[in-house]
């Protein structure tokens, strides 16, 4: 058999405080499609930094073809054919897209001049590999962003590549855009290139890989060829959870007035007339594939989408949200999805984090008192179990479960009625995951809030969620008990909605 | 059709239709206003403002803003024309060429501030303006060197002219406008010009990409400083004195031309055409104030006025875009 | 209920105020060495408690637009507005009537400090719609109403200086209470309203939040929009404050005065730990920054230097610090 493309052996990369990777033999083969799975933190992007020359390790050998090399920088990685694609592409809005495709070639060539014939006739031919057709002469910021993916990977493989990264590169596609790169990527391995796939959703990582590397906590925690896996078994392996729990059970009267009443919401075209109810104490999963409309729906319902038409009603009042105060006023409360820039003041303490929503809780007065924000936030931190003893402290030195528990814990100085969570737990381990699940029960069971959960993470909802609902193109197409349901059946449901 | 829509979308073709729209309204209040003399000098008055335009337009493609090409240009003028009195010299050549270089230089310790210790544009150039202007002032001298002490050369260089249809052009203009060419073909048709949008876009891109980063900063900070000298020894051989105080407020006005054409403060957008287009309007602005008598004390408010709606409009229409 | 002030605690904070100390004994320490029969003198202190507190008003002015990750580059204009409309109202509007008396005058000033005060306001209010509202840059919107201010500063004045202010007017600028200088008193009076408003309200707190991460603030509930547009009307009066301290202690009023305040401004803000990408900043910082810049410019001058020189140490020192600033933040 021919060397692997790519092998470390017993790599260690150490960042002050942690291990973002402890010991991981890992291969690429030459011309396979690997799929890298592990959630945020999980050492897959230091990985794959690793192999394109990014970060330099601290233990281990990395061999290219069997030779060991030493010193790997981004341009070795570049000579030794690695290409890779960030999430954001790296692409240049203002320039054409001939110009995105050539300059790589003609940086490389050390090239002064630019003619644009010469950029289009590299851009056509780069285009002409891929046998696909975007206009040359347009600027890359008015392309979408399917389009601009395709131009990253024409880009990236217009040098001799041997092995495409790709960084989480489904993202933010729609199903059909999905499927068009899947085609892509399998032409890709037709010509002979090895594709190192990274991603946390198990459905594409099934139907695209030869075979899958599950990494947790900075080590690998399982490897096989694809057809060995499941969903379930690589969830189990990237979130190391035990499925035994108990599931949620929801209590309350299903005759009462629901907390929150949602008619015939509709938000541009994302959102199509939507209606749904929560109860008090409900908490109910909210899924469906990227580009479902689901986190427009829960923006409107935070005063976020102040165009939305259709109505909704709290405890059977109508409200009018074209704001987030209103919202926020009306007791409803929004865990966002992107923790660090939609979520937190990094630089700011722990404690001005907790209070930022209920600062005038800490009012005497016309005056802020210091003290009461040092209380607010010291039963914030108890409530929560923030692991910290400090709250003057940064909140961005604290781990990423611990700042997902510093944002709950901020609404629920708000006294909220309805609590959206949009991926409660996306990025943080597993006893904070547990821990926050355990949390969100509890205000739902003896608070009577009622939770909409939106997630990807299967498990995750089916263990929480009294009822799911789907999603797909602004429409709610699904709701389902989760009891007697297993993962699959979820699994199986999405995958046709594609 | 399809060219055409495009063609509508630019913000030139917005900004060449309003400039056509008031040179139609000023003409009609004064026909005087079509006199090729008139027209003409409305040229000449484009010249600095536009090399200086040109300036902060390299700048700002690449994301930045630079204050300080005003104390460049007048400190680059000054010592020029010190340094021609102190020598005798008779041509025009080398003193062009050396008030470039004192710009260059300047520009160039721009970059390095910018680059080296990533600092924030506007302060470092606020902070660069008042160094370079304070030593110019406190060490080299306040007074101006009138018409009777100017250099003969420098004076005939601004004053040569060429005779169209009985009205004067001054060659100045064609000067503006091979610069203009320069840096379009620069920013157009080089690996550097295009560096220069690709860092305004994504500085982190560009560098990942493998453009040079450092030396797009050291290049664009650098020519405006070097733009910025020529305009200052240029402006005083067309006006035949040399004031080290000159140029004051004019960020304003170059500024408020650069946006008017089109760029964006956040860099990656703008062209030359734009910045021409930009620069013709605001020097239509004020000459049309003159024109239809109206006290020139109100030109700062104008101005002021357009800098506001042109970029309210600008920001305005990003996020009819984006939505 | 709170601990009394507490300057260690201060310090332990936040080590740029005791870096900045050092700066100001240091200097200190040096321009008394160099002149100290000048520098030493009771006179020297005086005269720099009559002139940096209107620095020190603009410069705070600055810090508020800088703690949202903005600039307020009209705060000059707006100084200068807010003394030439004062002295139109002085001079052409309510001229002194000599029968008027003593209440009368003094009725007429503070008609004029209102209406001064209320131009800073609504032109400070004006700005923060155009960012708010408008969307616009902050360094472009305030360009630009900043050259509009100027502007109007031409067309009220015609180009040369207002004169004619009532001589309690005057007082604001050059008088004296309790043996202090009045310009002192209304510095400490605005620096300790605008530190408590900064410290212990939960406007402050807003602020400093929107400047951290304005994105995170929308997502936390916060308002805004409404909290920036009230910091540039409150940045606007106080450049208007400063208007009448200036145009009080020269007893005119002109449409360029005070043009380099405005380096000088950005440069004391910096200098006294704000960050202009928003979110860090404290008046004490700024108090600090603007005594310790004023005892060097007074050392500077009494060494003869020329005021073009002082300039161009003002601008050195601020690449100077920025360049300090920058190798800590990469330690």
């Amino acid at each position: 058999m021919a060397e692997p493309l790519i092998e470390l052996r017993g790599v260690t990369k150490r960042f002050p405080g942690m291990k973002a990777l402890d010991g991981v033999d890992f291969r690429i083969e030459p011309a396979e499609i690997l799929c890298l799975a592990g959630e945020n933190g999980s050492g897959k992007s230091t990985l794959i930094k690793i192999v394109s020359g990014v970060y330099d390790f601290d233990e281990g050998t990395l061999l290219i073809d069997g030779v060991p090399v030493s010193g790997f920088s981004p341009r070795a990685a570049i000579a030794a054919g690695i290409q890779v694609i960030y999430q954001d592409f790296s692409l240049f809005p203002s320039l054409t897209v001939a110009e995105n495709l050539a300059m790589g070639r003609l940086l490389s060539e050390g090239r002064r001049f630019i003619a644009p014939a010469e950029c289009r006739r590299l851009g056509a031919e780069a285009l002409a590999r891929l046998d696909v057709t975007i206009d040359l002469d347009a600027r890359v910021g008015e392309l979408s962003t399917a389009d601009r993916q395709i131009v990253a990977i024409a880009r990236a493989l217009m040098s001799e590549t041997r092995l495409l990264i790709m960084d989480e590169p489904t993202t933010a596609l729609t199903g059909r855009e999905v499927d068009r790169l899947f085609a892509l990527v399998r032409e890709i391995q037709a010509k002979g290139i090895a594709v190192l796939f990274v991603s946390h959703k198990m459905r594409e990582m099934l139907e695209i890989s030869d075979r899958i590397c599950v990494f947790r906590n900075g080590r690998k925690v399982e490897e096989g060829p694809t057809a060995d896996f499941t969903e379930a078994r690589i969830t189990r392996a990237m979130t190391g959870q035990d499925l035994g729990h108990e599931r949620y059970v929801w209590t309350g009267d299903a005759a009462a007035e629901p907390r929150l009443r949602v008619e015939g919401l509709s938000v541009g075209d994302a959102v199509r007339d939507v209606s749904l109810e929560l109860r008090a104490g409900e908490i109910v999963g909210l899924s469906g594939l990227l580009g479902s409309g689901r986190t427009e729906l829960a923006l409107a319902l935070f005063g976020m989408e102040p165009d939305h038409r259709g109505a909704i009603f709290l405890d059977g009042r109508a409200l009018a949200l074209t704001s987030v105060p209103e919202a926020v006023e009306a007791g409803i409360a929004y865990v966002p999805e992107d923790r660090l820039s939609e979520g937190l003041f990094m630089s700011q303490s722990i404690a001005r984090n907790v209070v930022a929503s209920a600062i005038d809780r800490a009012t005497r007065g016309p005056f802020l008192s210091d003290e009461a924000v040092t209380t607010l936030a010291e039963r914030t931190v108890d409530d929560m179990r923030i692991a910290t003893t400090d709250v003057d402290k940064q909140v961005g030195k604290l781990s990423g479960g611990n700042q997902q528990r510093v944002i709950i814990g901020r609404w629920l100085l708000t006294g909220p009625r309805v609590l959206i969570l949009n991926g409660p737990t996306v990025g943080v381990d597993v006893g904070s995951k547990a821990e926050i699940h355990r949390r969100i029960r509890d205000l739902a069971v003896t608070d009577g809030l009622a939770v909409l959960m939106i997630s990807d993470d299967v498990p995750e909802l089916l263990h929480n969620c009294n009822r799911i609902l789907l999603m797909h193109r602004g429409a709610i197409v699904d709701d389902l008990d989760p009891r007697g349901l297993e993962e699959d059946d979820i699994h199986t449901r999405l995958k046709t909605l594609r | 059709m399809n060219h055409l829509a495009k063609l509508m979308r630019r913000s030139e073709t917005a900004v060449f239709l309003i400039v056509l729209a008031i040179m139609i309204v000023i003409g009609l209040i004064n026909p005087a206003f079509w006199q090729a003399d008139n027209l003409f000098n409305l040229l000449r008055a484009n010249v600095i403002i536009g090399i200086m335009a040109l300036s902060v337009l390299i700048v700002m493609v690449s994301g930045g803003i630079d204050v300080s090409f005003p104390a460049f240009a007048a400190a680059a003028m000054y010592l020029t024309v010190l340094a021609m009195n102190a020598y005798g010299h008779e041509g025009v050549l080398l003193p062009f060429i050396g008030a470039t270089l004192i710009g260059l230089l300047c520009g160039l310790a721009n970059a390095f501030f910018i680059h080296t210790f990533r600092m924030i544009p506007l302060i470092v150039t606020l902070g660069s303006a008042s160094v370079v202007r304070g030593l110019l002032l406190g060490l080299v001298g306040t007074s101006i060197v009138n018409i009777d002490r100017m250099p003969p050369a420098l004076i005939a260089f601004g004053r040569s002219s060429l005779e169209i249809g009985g009205a004067k052009l001054s060659v100045m203009v064609f000067v503006y406008l091979g610069l203009a060419v320069l840096v379009w073909l620069l920013l157009t048709r080089t690996m550097t010009g295009r560096s220069i949008f690709a860092y305004g876009d994504d500085a982190e891109s560009a560098k990942r990409v493998g453009f040079n980063t450092r030396r797009t900063v050291y290049v664009a900070y650098g020519l405006a400083g070097a733009l910025a000298g020529f305009a200052g020894l240029l402006h005083a051989s067309m006006i035949w004195l040399a004031n080290p105080r000159d140029f004051v407020g004019y960020e304003l006005d170059v500024i408020a031309a650069v946006v008017l054409g089109g760029a964006s403060i956040f860099g990656g957008r703008g062209s030359v055409l734009g910045t021409l287009l930009g620069v013709f309007l605001l020097v239509l602005i004020k000459n049309s104030l003159i024109i239809m008598r109206i006290d020139n004390t109100w030109q700062g408010v104008v101005i002021g006025c357009v800098i506001v709606v042109a970029t309210a409009l600008t920001a305005w229409r990003d996020r009819k875009t984006l939505a | 209920m709170n601990k009394q002030f507490d300057l260690s605690r201060v310090i332990n904070r936040d080590n740029n105020i005791l870096q900045l100390i050092l700066i100001t004994v240091v200097i200190f320490a040096v321009m008394s060495w160099l002149e100290p029969t000048k520098f030493l003198r009771y006179y020297n202190f005086e005269s720099i408690s009559f002139i940096f507190p209107e620095l020190g008003i603009v410069a705070i002015a600055m810090m508020l637009a800088m703690l949202t990750g903005g600039i307020d580059l009209s705060v000059i204009g707006i100084a200068n507005l807010a003394g030439i409309l004062a002295g139109v109202f002085f001079t052409k509007l309510l001229p002194g009537d000599p029968a008027a008396g003593m209440a009368g005058e003094i009725a007429r000033v503070a008609a004029g400090v209102m209406l001064a005060l209320g131009v800073g306001l609504v032109a400070g209010a004006l700005n923060g719609l155009l960012i708010t509202r408008a969307k616009i840059t902050p360094i472009l919107a305030t360009l630009g109403t900043g050259q509009v201010f100027t502007g109007l500063c031409m067309v009220l004045t015609g180009g040369p200086a207002i004169v004619g202010f009532p001589a309690y007017w005057g007082l604001i600028g050059n008088g004296k209470l309790f043996g202090i200088a009045v310009p002192l008193l209304i510095f400490v009076a605005v620096a300790m309203v605008i530190a408590v408003l900064l410290t212990r309200t939960s406007f402050g707190l807003n602020l400093f939040l929107i400047g951290t991460n304005p994105r995170a603030a929308v997502f936390a509930g916060l308002k805004s929009d409404r909290m920036v547009l009230y910091s540039y009307m409150l940045s606007g009066t106080l450049a208007a404050l400063a208007g009448i301290m200036l145009s009080g202690r020269t007893n005119a009023a002109k449409s360029d005065y005070g043009t380099s305040y405005l380096l000088q401004a950005v440069l004391i803000c910096v200098l006294g730990g704000t960050n202009p990408a928003g979110g860090r900043g404290t008046v004490l910082g700024v108090s600090i920054a603007v005594i310790a810049l004023m005892l060097l410019a007074s050392g500077f001058q009494m060494m003869r230097f020329s005021n073009h020189l002082i300039d161009f140490i003002w601008g050195g020192f601020l690449l100077l610090v920025m360049v300090l600033n920058a190798f800590r933040n990469r330690a």
